[in-house]
């Protein structure tokens, strides 16, 4: 039967004379895979909710998050730990699907040439951050890091938060009106309150309405809604 | 030249009305030179962030840091080098497989400098940091949208010609070049689904897991479909053009291309093994991915068996022994991936060097030994001159196979020790490394490494353009479209057998 169907005269060869049906039966057998795969986690989302409690970013965060992206940290840092005991000794409380229900685009990356970042936040006060980006050797002796010192001069621009804000809500990001809105204000608001912040810790004044507050906010933010302490025992690798 | 099948131009002799047309090989020319340039761009910037690693220094700036040209050498040696290389392919071997001018001379030209705008558009937005940050699908939306309308062109103009061909049967190569436009299609609309907030900034459509498996699906598929079916295609028509071999097995070429095809589509989830997605899809997807095993092997064996009884040609072939070399990476990165895809394996490996020792295996190894025996071999024949030096091919392929290998065993020896860093306890239970900072400067003696790799890779690509170069320079100023006879009567026209 089967023989048939490959022998050198047999059925396939007759396939092999109509491109339209090849095609059609390629297609079939590329989608039967996509379709078993996708249908479970798009029909039951559970894994789609956020934790009770979980806000997504503020129009501040949500700028940090997009310098985040436009200088590629993703590309050297993962934000997603492992059950195994050697992250959790090293990062943290293993990664959830719920605790990234907000993230469009996802950010779990696939490279660790620098260390994972999914529980960065409070780990370090806000003037490392901003020494660490302004010359990474200055704070990580040997750190291979590129240095972003225009982030500290580089005036960030929130008026253009309320589209980007707009298109994170049609996404499914659960942003009031008056949020999409005030997104500027809320942005600026919350960026005195961090430039003051590195004043103490003894930093440069004159940051707010710079780039860096925005990316600090977002790093501090990474992991702080969802430190609980563990619940289910790791994996071991 | 002889074609692959011969029995249409032996009855050509004996029939008195002939049917002349000629194919289109300016275009396969067009294709050649970009796939030469783009190349040796994509490759340099690989090169320049090789030399950051270990090398911050050499960050110059926002626009040339590592985290804005990452990006860039994965598009264009995905995307310009590759890609120009596979429709410099699909362009030459459709035409000839099919007895038929491609279907619109218009629709190739719009293909062609549609393509390189894209390119143009992505080498531009890039450095500037305009990107989704989904990995090899990081250009924003609008250039999404050029790239949609140039592969509906670009498979319009293939599906034309399929239709009005004259030979019948589909050779394998078809198959495989089928599978490519297909399937790309669907990974580039499925994954690109986003929401614009201006004209240089998206949000996709799906979050945390759902992005991340989509994602996957995508980037693991741009592997199979675009780095992989479509140098298969390759494979099926230069190498036994090059060998003068019928290829080793037709029943062997039916059974690794439908079970390759099939079961490809299932493996992107070993991506993402031990992270939020569900476990069962990251099992499904390492299942599926040990499974893929055979499948490709079919292709390695079905490749390097086509020489058997030619191997004393390997000699004075520079052409085959890319070939060789070529198919010999791809059966060992795809080996390899399998293996990778294992979950304990992959708890080891994934984050580290050795994802960029096995995709580098696949695509310096595989795709570019099997770019460079296809140009090697085209050359001559679309600028109607005899290569301009075969020792200076020879020097190319001897510094290529010691770059590649000087690169993927300096990423494998600094993946498994980072990888066994990490994971290092001491005899109190407390890790051995607390500070992630000790695995990386452990490592930085092989980021010099295979800098010196990548850097005599990327040479052997500069011998090709010289030798290119100084080809092309004595080739004859007039070069028409060469002209072929077919009988009329014994002609197939698309008309005559049934189609859906």
């Amino acid at each position: 039967m089967f023989n048939r169907l490959i022998k050198a005269n047999g059925r396939h060869r007759r396939l092999e004379g109509w491109p339209f049906i090849f095609t059609a039966l390629t297609a079939l057998a590329i989608l039967t895979g996509t379709i078993i795969e996708f249908a479970p986690l798009f029909l039951v989302d559970d894994s789609m909710t956020a934790p009770e409690g979980a806000t997504p970013w503020t129009p501040l965060e949500v700028a940090g998050r997009d310098l985040y992206i436009r200088e590629g940290c993703n590309n050297c840092h993962s934000q997603m730990v492992r059950p195994f005991r050697h992250e959790l000794e090293r990062y943290g409380n293993f990664s959830t699907a719920a605790e990234t229900a907000f993230e469009s685009p996802h950010l779990w990356g696939s490279k660790r040439t620098g260390p994972d970042l999914a529980r960065l936040g409070g780990k370090y006060p806000h003037l490392w951050h901003v020494r660490h980006m302004e010359d990474p050797r200055s704070t990580s002796p040997g750190s291979i890091m590129p240095d972003y010192p225009w982030m500290l001069t580089a005036r960030m621009d929130y008026e253009y938060l309320p589209s980007v804000m707009s298109a994170l809500r049609t996404v499914g990001l659960p942003y009031s009106d008056a949020e999409v809105e005030n997104a500027p204000a809320l942005a600026r608001a919350q960026a005195e309150q961090i430039a003051a912040e590195i004043v103490e810790q003894g930093g440069p004044e004159g940051l707010a309405n710079k780039e860096i507050t925005a990316l600090v906010a977002f790093l501090q933010r990474l992991g702080v809604q969802h430190s609980e302490p563990l619940t289910a025992a790791p994996d071991q690798p | 030249m002889a074609e692959l099948t011969t029995t249409a131009q032996a009855g050509a002799l004996a029939r008195p009305t002939l049917e002349v047309f000629r194919y289109d090989d300016r275009i396969v020319r067009h294709f050649t030179l970009a796939t030469i340039l783009w190349g040796f761009v994509g490759m340099l910037v690989g090169v320049i962030i090789a030399l950051q690693l270990p090398f911050p220094e050499a960050n110059l700036g926002p626009y040339l840091s590592f985290g804005r040209l990452r990006p860039l050498h994965t598009n264009a040696v995905i995307f310009a080098f590759a890609g120009n290389a596979i429709f410099a392919a699909i362009y030459y071997s459709t035409q000839r497989l099919c007895k038929a001018r491609m279907f619109s001379d218009w629709m190739s030209r719009f293909h062609f400098w549609g393509w390189q705008g894209i390119i143009v558009a992505a080498a531009i937005t890039l450095p500037l940091g305009l990107t989704t940050s989904k990995e090899y699908a990081e250009l924003e939306w609008p250039i999404d949208i050029a790239i949609t309308v140039v592969w509906v062109v670009f498979a319009v103009n293939f599906f034309g010609t399929l239709y009005k061909r004259r030979e019948q049967h589909m050779y394998v190569a078809l198959w495989f070049y089928i599978a490519t436009i297909v399937t790309v299609a669907v990974l580039h609309l499925g994954n690109s689904m986003a929401v614009p907030a201006s004209w240089f900034n998206s949000y996709p459509i799906y979050r945390g897991v759902q992005d991340a498996l989509v994602q996957w699906w995508y980037g693991h598929n741009a592997v199979a479909f675009f780095l992989t079916t479509p140098f298969l295609g390759l494979m099926y028509y230069f190498l036994p053009k090059a060998a003068e071999r019928p290829v080793f097995s037709y029943r062997l070429s039916i059974i690794h291309f439908w079970s390759l095809v099939f079961i490809y589509i299932w493996a992107g989830p070993h991506h993402l093994n031990y992270t939020a997605v569900p476990e069962w899809a990251a099992t499904l997807g390492m299942v599926f991915s040990v499974m893929l095993w055979m499948p490709s092997w079919g292709g390695m064996i079905n490749g390097l068996f086509t020489l058997r009884g030619a191997w004393h040609k390997l000699r004075d072939s520079v052409v085959l022994k890319m070939f060789v070399v070529g198919i010999t990476f791809y059966g060992m990165s795809t080996f390899e991936g399998p293996m990778l895809s294992v979950k304990t394996v992959n708890a080891l490996s994934h984050y580290t060097d050795w994802n960029i020792a096995h995709v580098h295996s696949g695509a310096l190894g595989w795709n570019g030994f099997m770019t460079f025996g296809m140009i090697y071999w085209l050359v001559p024949r679309l600028w109607k001159r005899e290569l301009w030096s075969q020792k200076m091919a020879n020097a190319h392929f001897w510094i290529g196979t010691i770059g590649i290998l000087l690169y993927v065993l300096a990423m494998y020896t600094s993946g498994i020790t980072q990888g066994l860093m990490w994971r290092a306890f001491d005899d109190t239970g407390r890790l051995l490394y607390p500070d992630f900072m000790e695995t990386v400067i452990q490592i930085k003696p092989m980021y010099w490494v295979r800098l010196i790799g990548g850097t005599m890779y990327l040479g052997g690509v500069v011998l090709l353009m010289v030798n290119v170069w100084q080809t092309i320079r004595r080739a004859p100023k007039d070069l028409p479209d060469p002209a072929v006879a077919v009988p009329a009567a014994s002609s197939t026209s698309a008309k005559d057998i049934p189609v859906a």
